[in-house]
């Protein structure tokens, strides 16, 4: 009994450590594919140097991402297998088509299209290159949305019943794939790598801003970031909001962890702000109120009822303070970006979008914001649905493969000890390139790469000016 | 006449298996063979040989993964839990030879450790998918609908030997892909090790193909029993057609049919392995209609691999075509 909870537990840390590592990249591969795409789109439009430069500053970063985004989700898709192997038999059914379309409508797009976006704009000319890299594009976000309906699934299960074995067997594919919290949670998901990508571009402009250098190509991201910031962040936060009135029609539970309601009310529940779960005694501490707002906002009715988890079994409840916690930091996170966005554009009306170092200093410090907000929501939604891996059918405890404790332990440590090497690296050659924004203008940037790709004999002679090995 | 859905995902499933096999099979066996080459040059060229197609390459790798669990959910539950550790190992050294790709050309100082992480991940991927082979091929034993043998079930001299041979079959791979690519020094030296990792494969080939019938009373049965026992004399036809296809493309300096005699030794040695198994796809264990998941999903996601497969060869082909011929050691992003 005491070998199965450790297993379950460790395997659970180890699905929770790879997907926090891996989310991330997908989040920023997903802004950054489209980035690229509208780049190297306003370069072919407008034949302005501006945005090949820039197309070819990001896509190095971009290549690097994806490529820890590959390494770290192939370890995903194995690991149900491996460490979830009760799940991966009796969701298969329903959860393996959809990861299996995702392959095959994904994967292998981005993939095969990947070569020629990085490699190929000398052997195919500006146009099929333009192709390629909306191939790459689209691959991102198809991916999104078949992980996504796969995901939504095991949070609102529709359209299965269940057989002699166990096993969900789809009977209607519609009802799976748009199941009821799918579309709420696609468009989230996808606004958020936008908004991560945004303020990590802004970012990167802003910092070059600061230190004086490129101010046209530095200029020209931020300006285009802070335009995302200000159109995005109010979507976001609106498409969140019904996010989460989604959530609590069909996972009431979550949200009551969300608010920290341990107690119902019958008569309008009061927003708490801050203050600390306390599971054991089922009552938050140090509680901040505003009173009768959760209700507002939940069911827009002051006096609403709303219940609590005390209408939920002890042990079907989520960890309340990891779920509480989490909530908060995205939706501070989220107004954060708001605020910037709204300043952004209160500058760019007084017309000092480029010279407001405070402005400029705060994006900076706003870069890895988005980030933070994807792991905090990801962290609010995955824990909520605890204890069950399917929202009210499969408990997470009968999901877990008939694994030796400590098969589980070691492979932990081993992916905590390589994740850390690996990536770390990763982050720090992505972290300094994003430092070297090339000055501006780049002499031998200048002659030959404008002609590249247009006749191989002048691919030939920009050689010399673009091949700079570890530049 | 109902269409028999397990069967076509079995044929479908061993299709991306073989084409994981082939295609990383060479890019793993261009990191296999990394350390005999030791002048930066050459390797920056064997690099860019593979750059732009290995991640294609791997995706067949979540195919077939993310495929059977799909559509065979029993095996795959049970065949991963069996095959624990060397899956783990795999997939740490997939990442280290995958980052490899993009990090070597982002540091000077730190190009050897990448370069180390690019041959050591490679070896390790190709040895623990060589020894994952080995340990199926002995077969896993189910109880109820999960794995019932211990954790260490998988090392055995068989798997151990699989590994071997699977790192050998890939740097044949690998040599005779750098045969095609590459030109000069570097194609000479390709040359010889894929004669000698092409002798290193037939015998191997040999070696299992006595091996495995005595494994498990099935294979036997499979490989000498009528009508069979036809295609265990015609295989080992083939394969000899292969070699000295092999050999005399080396010979005469025909750079691509190397490479090509040496997919036709791997597409036979599959062939070899899929006649023992079938129709169990969790040897001695699980039959393909056993483990197979529900019709429902069987049907809903083979519309998509009818439509998408084809298309997918389609545009790899493509991509495979911009990148055709020599590689200019001048040529790459970086």
């Amino acid at each position: 009994m005491f070998e199965t909870l450790d297993a379950t537990l460790l395997a659970r840390l180890q699905f929770a450590f790879t997907i926090s590592f891996h989310i991330v990249f997908p989040a920023f591969s997903i802004g950054l594919a489209s980035y690229l795409a509208v780049l190297e789109g306003l370069w072919l439009w407008t034949k302005d140097e501006v945005y090949f430069a820039l197309f070819n500053f990001w896509k190095t970063i971009f290549a690097l991402t994806f490529g820890m985004g590959v390494v770290s989700g192939i370890v995903m898709s194995y690991q149900f297998g491996t460490n979830w192997s009760v799940f991966a038999d009796k969701a298969g059914p329903v959860v393996g088509p959809l990861m299996g379309y995702e392959v095959l409508t994904a994967f292998f797009l981005e993939a095969g299209f990947l070569g020629v976006m990085l490699f190929g704009l000398n052997r195919v000319g500006p146009k099929l290159h333009f192709f390629a890299t909306l191939m790459v594009a689209l691959g991102t976000l198809i991916s999104a949305t078949w992980i996504l309906a796969a995901n939504s699934w095991m949070q609102t299960p529709a359209g299965f019943s269940v057989n002699a074995a166990g096993q969900f067997v789809p009977t209607d594919w519609w009802a799976v794939i748009f199941n009821p919290s799918f579309p709420y949670r696609l468009v989230h998901m996808v606004l958020a790598a936008y908004l991560t990508t945004a303020f990590v571009v802004g970012g990167v402009g802003a910092l070059h801003l600061l230190r004086g250098d490129a101010p046209k190509r530095a200029g020209k991201m931020f300006s285009m970031a802070m335009w995302m910031a200000a159109l995005v962040a109010p979507i976001q936060i609106f498409a969140g909001d019904m996010h989460g009135l989604n959530t609590l029609e069909h996972q009431p539970a979550k949200v009551m962890a969300m608010e920290g309601h341990f107690q119902s009310h019958p008569d309008g529940a009061p927003l708490i702000l801050f203050g600390v779960p306390n599971a054991a005694e089922q009552r938050v501490d140090y509680a901040i109120e505003i009173p009768k707002l959760s209700s507002l906002i939940l069911k827009h009715d002051l006096n609403a009822p709303l219940a609590g988890l005390d209408t939920v079994p002890r042990d079907l409840q989520p960890p309340v303070a990891v779920v509480f916690w989490s909530f908060r930091v995205m939706v501070a996170i989220g107004f954060a970006m708001l605020g910037l966005g709204l300043w952004s554009l209160w500058c760019r009306w007084r017309g000092t979008l480029g010279e407001n170092s405070w402005l400029h200093r705060a994006a900076v410090l706003m870069g890895p914001a988005g980030f933070l907000a994807v792991l905090a929501g990801w962290v609010t939604t995955e824990v909520g649905r605890q204890p069950y891996t399917v929202y009210g059918h499969l408990l997470t405890a009968d999901s877990v493969a008939p694994v030796d404790a400590p098969a589980v332990a070691t492979s932990l440590i081993a992916f905590i000890i390589v994740y850390f090497l690996v990536f770390g690296a990763g982050t720090f050659y992505i972290l300094r390139l994003m430092g070297r924004l090339p000055r501006d203008p780049l002499p031998e940037e200048e002659g030959p790469i404008r002609t590249a790709g247009i006749t191989p004999a002048a691919a030939v002679s920009s050689k010399a000016g673009s091949h700079r090995h570890g530049a | 006449m109902v269409l028999d859905l397990p069967f076509l995902w079995a044929a479908i499933i061993a299709f991306a298996v073989l084409a994981y096999v082939i295609l990383d099979g060479f890019d793993l066996g261009v990191g296999i063979l990394f350390p005999l080459f030791k002048q930066k040059h050459d390797r920056d060229v064997m690099m860019n040989s593979v750059a732009p197609v290995w991640d294609g390459n791997e995706t067949w790798l979540v195919l077939g993964g993310g495929g059977l669990m799909a559509v065979f959910p029993l095996a795959y539950a049970t065949i991963l839990p069996a095959l624990y550790m060397p899956l783990i190992l795999m997939l740490l050294g997939l990442i280290f030879r995958g980052v490899a790709f993009e990090y070597r050309w982002r540091t000077k100082r730190g190009e050897f450790l990448w370069d180390i992480a690019f041959a050591g991940g490679s070896m390790v991927a190709a040895f623990m998918q060589g020894v994952a082979l080995g340990a199926l091929v002995q077969g896993i034993p189910v109880t109820g609908r999960a794995y019932a043998g211990g954790w260490w079930d998988w090392l055995t001299p068989f798997s151990v030997a699989t590994g071997i041979a699977l790192l050998i079959g890939y740097g044949l791979l690998g040599a005779t892909w750098l045969v095609m690519k590459t030109t000069g020094e570097l194609a000479a030296r390709a040359r010889r090790y894929a004669l000698r990792a092409g002798i290193g494969t037939l015998a191997a080939m040999g070696v299992f193909s006595l091996w495995t019938p005595f494994l498990e009373p099935l294979y036997f049965e499979r490989w000498f029993g009528w009508p069979t026992i036809v295609f265990s004399l015609l295989v080992p036809l083939l394969v000899l057609g292969c070699f000295a296809m092999l050999i005399q493309g080396l010979r005469t300096e025909h750079d691509s049919r190397p490479f090509i005699a040496a997919l036709g030794l791997f597409v036979l040695g599959f062939a070899g392995i899929g006649i023992s198994f079938y129709p169990y796809i969790v040897p001695a264990s699980l039959t393909i209609w056993e483990a197979a998941a529900p019709e429902e999903s069987l049907a809903f996601l083979i519309v998509g691999a009818v439509v998408l497969v084809p298309m997918i060869l389609g545009y790899t082909a493509y991509a495979y075509w911009v990148f055709r011929g020599k590689v200019d050691p001048e040529e790459g992003y970086h």
